[in-house]
């Protein structure tokens, strides 16, 4: 058993690119929201030194037609599904969960609840996990934002109130601005940053996540090679996601797995994942 | 695993020549087991050192090689024009939809960088008239890929050169140009572009209003009809 493999959520369709998903151990949705969403005007991405930012939006057909329509041509691709919840209050995050908990297409559900790009919630992560674990007995896994001011204590509350995992770490708020004009990049001004700068950050919220709780982590950000997927393991990580480096490479899930089985070869593991919280020892 | 999207293959390819047209750079690399595509569609060329790839619809195939026209207006399109013979890079296509060439009478109308898909057009349907409006004469030396175009220069608009008779119009060039030819031409094929991250979809950040909706260009277009 192998360290598992996911793409992150809004990196990656898997009816537009079906052998890019195939590459992966689950697939992860967009993020899934009670009614439809044209999400955020155009400018959407901008490339930056050591990054990139997006502003979608969370552009979708809304929890009904995801159901009706989406969610069975995913499941005739045969890969486990986790589904992303968003919403904008803990009923919304509730209610979308009370529909998925009867289908037995989905694996596992994740509570992004650290979109930059959207309005957020009134109710705090803890009370939105709350409302979702009385709505379904799938495994919850909530997606926190690195920017919370102290991490380690946002996912002791999450897994209180009954999360079953973490997905470390959604992007940072960032800005990019044309350098003629000085206006922003991004039509709605600002967007969430990802990419390789993000990956030290990542691997502090992992670390300080794998400290602080006992559950499963997904860790992402950041990650371009298998040296740095297995750092996310050595920070605390059992699963690892790709993102940004998708839109770079769709080869890349294939090439890291192989780097990372032999990055860990190298350093005397028989498993990637034997080294997983090496760094917070 | 070297073809993860539908007809599409990534590769590391060698440059083989840049040379300047006009305000332009053709670059050249060895096509290596990327396959051409249909004219209109796209590649993602990967300026080194960047972390996100650039979409270039194809200019011409020569000898082997894949030629793209770039216009280097940003830091990953100046590396691109930066790249010498003997350089690598990834490209990663063909991506999108191209033209439709079964045309019984084509016209070809374009303008400033939008020309670069037109060579690789005339090579695949042969002499076709075009109509090409440029903002200046060194902009212009780029009409010289499109043997036999009439040249338009700022002030006039290409539209002015449109003809009363029917056409099968295939256009490329700035949105004021394009939405000009869709008011004249209903049924014209209009190339579009949009920043890219992916190309293949995964994104969505090129999404542009298609139907009343917000649709992602690489996986709609980029040639979508003028109605």
């Amino acid at each position: 058993m192998s360290a598992p493999l996911l793409n992150g959520s809004g990196c990656l369709d898997a009816l537009t690119a079906p052998d890019v998903a195939a590459q992966f151990d689950a697939f992860v949705t967009k993020t899934i929201t009670p009614q439809s969403r044209e999400g955020n005007p155009p400018v959407r991405i901008a490339e930056t030194e050591a990054g990139m930012l997006n502003s979608i939006g969370l552009q979708g057909p809304g929890i009904e037609v995801f159901l009706a329509d989406t969610l069975p041509r995913l499941a005739a691709q045969h890969l486990p599904i986790w589904v992303s919840v968003g919403g904008f209050s803990a009923a919304d995050f509730g209610g979308i969960c009370e529909l998925l908990d009867g289908r037995r297409d989905i694996d596992v559900i994740e509570l992004n609840l650290s979109c930059p790009n959207v309005d957020e919630a009134p109710e705090s992560s803890a009370q939105i996990v709350a409302a979702c674990r009385a709505s379904t007995v799938k495994p919850l896994y909530a997606k926190l934002s690195p920017s919370l001011s102290d991490i380690a204590e946002s996912a002791r509350a999450v897994v209180a109130a009954g999360a079953d995992g973490l997905t470390l770490v959604n992007t940072l708020r960032g800005m990019a601005l044309d350098s003629a004009t000085l206006r922003p990049k991004l039509a709605r001004g600002f967007g969430g940053y990802s990419g390789p700068a993000l990956k030290p950050v990542a691997l502090a919220c992992v670390s300080a996540c794998a400290r602080a709780v006992d559950v499963p982590i997904v860790g992402l950000g950041g990650v371009w090679s298998g040296q740095d997927a297995l750092e996310l393991i050595a920070a605390g990580a059992s699963v690892v996601s790709l993102g940004t480096v998708l839109f770079s490479d769709p080869t890349a899930p294939n090439r890291i797995r192989m780097e990372l089985e032999a990055e860990s070869a190298a350093r005397g593991y028989a498993d990637p994942l034997d080294a997983r919280g090496a760094a917070n020892s | 695993m070297n073809g993860p999207v539908s007809g599409a293959y990534r590769e590391l390819v060698r440059v083989t020549g840049a040379e300047s047209i006009g305000p332009y750079t053709l670059l050249r690399v060895s096509a290596g087991g990327i396959e051409p595509g249909t004219p209109g569609q796209f590649f993602m060329l990967h300026p080194p050192g960047h972390v996100l790839p650039r979409p270039m619809s194809l200019c011409l195939v020569e000898a082997g090689d894949l030629c793209f026209l770039i216009d280097a207006i940003g830091p990953g399109t100046r590396a691109l024009c930066d790249l010498e013979p003997g350089d690598h890079l990834h490209v990663f296509g063909p991506l999108g939809n191209g033209f439709d060439l079964t045309v019984p009478r084509p016209l070809i109308v374009g303008g400033g960088i939008g020309v670069a898909p037109f060579p690789y057009l005339i090579q695949a349907l042969g002499e076709v008239p075009a109509i090409l409006g440029f903002r200046s004469a060194h902009h212009a030396e780029a009409a010289a890929l499109i043997p036999g175009a009439d040249v338009v220069l700022d002030p006039v608009l290409v539209t002015s050169l449109l003809p009363e008779e029917p056409y099968d119009v295939l256009a490329c060039g700035p949105e004021p140009m394009l939405e000009a030819v869709r008011q004249r031409v209903p049924e014209a094929q209009l190339a579009w572009e949009a920043p890219m991250a992916c190309g293949y979809g995964a994104c969505y950040g090129c999404v542009v209003e298609i139907d009343g909706r917000l649709q992602r260009l690489c996986v709609a277009g980029p040639v979508l009809r003028a109605a």
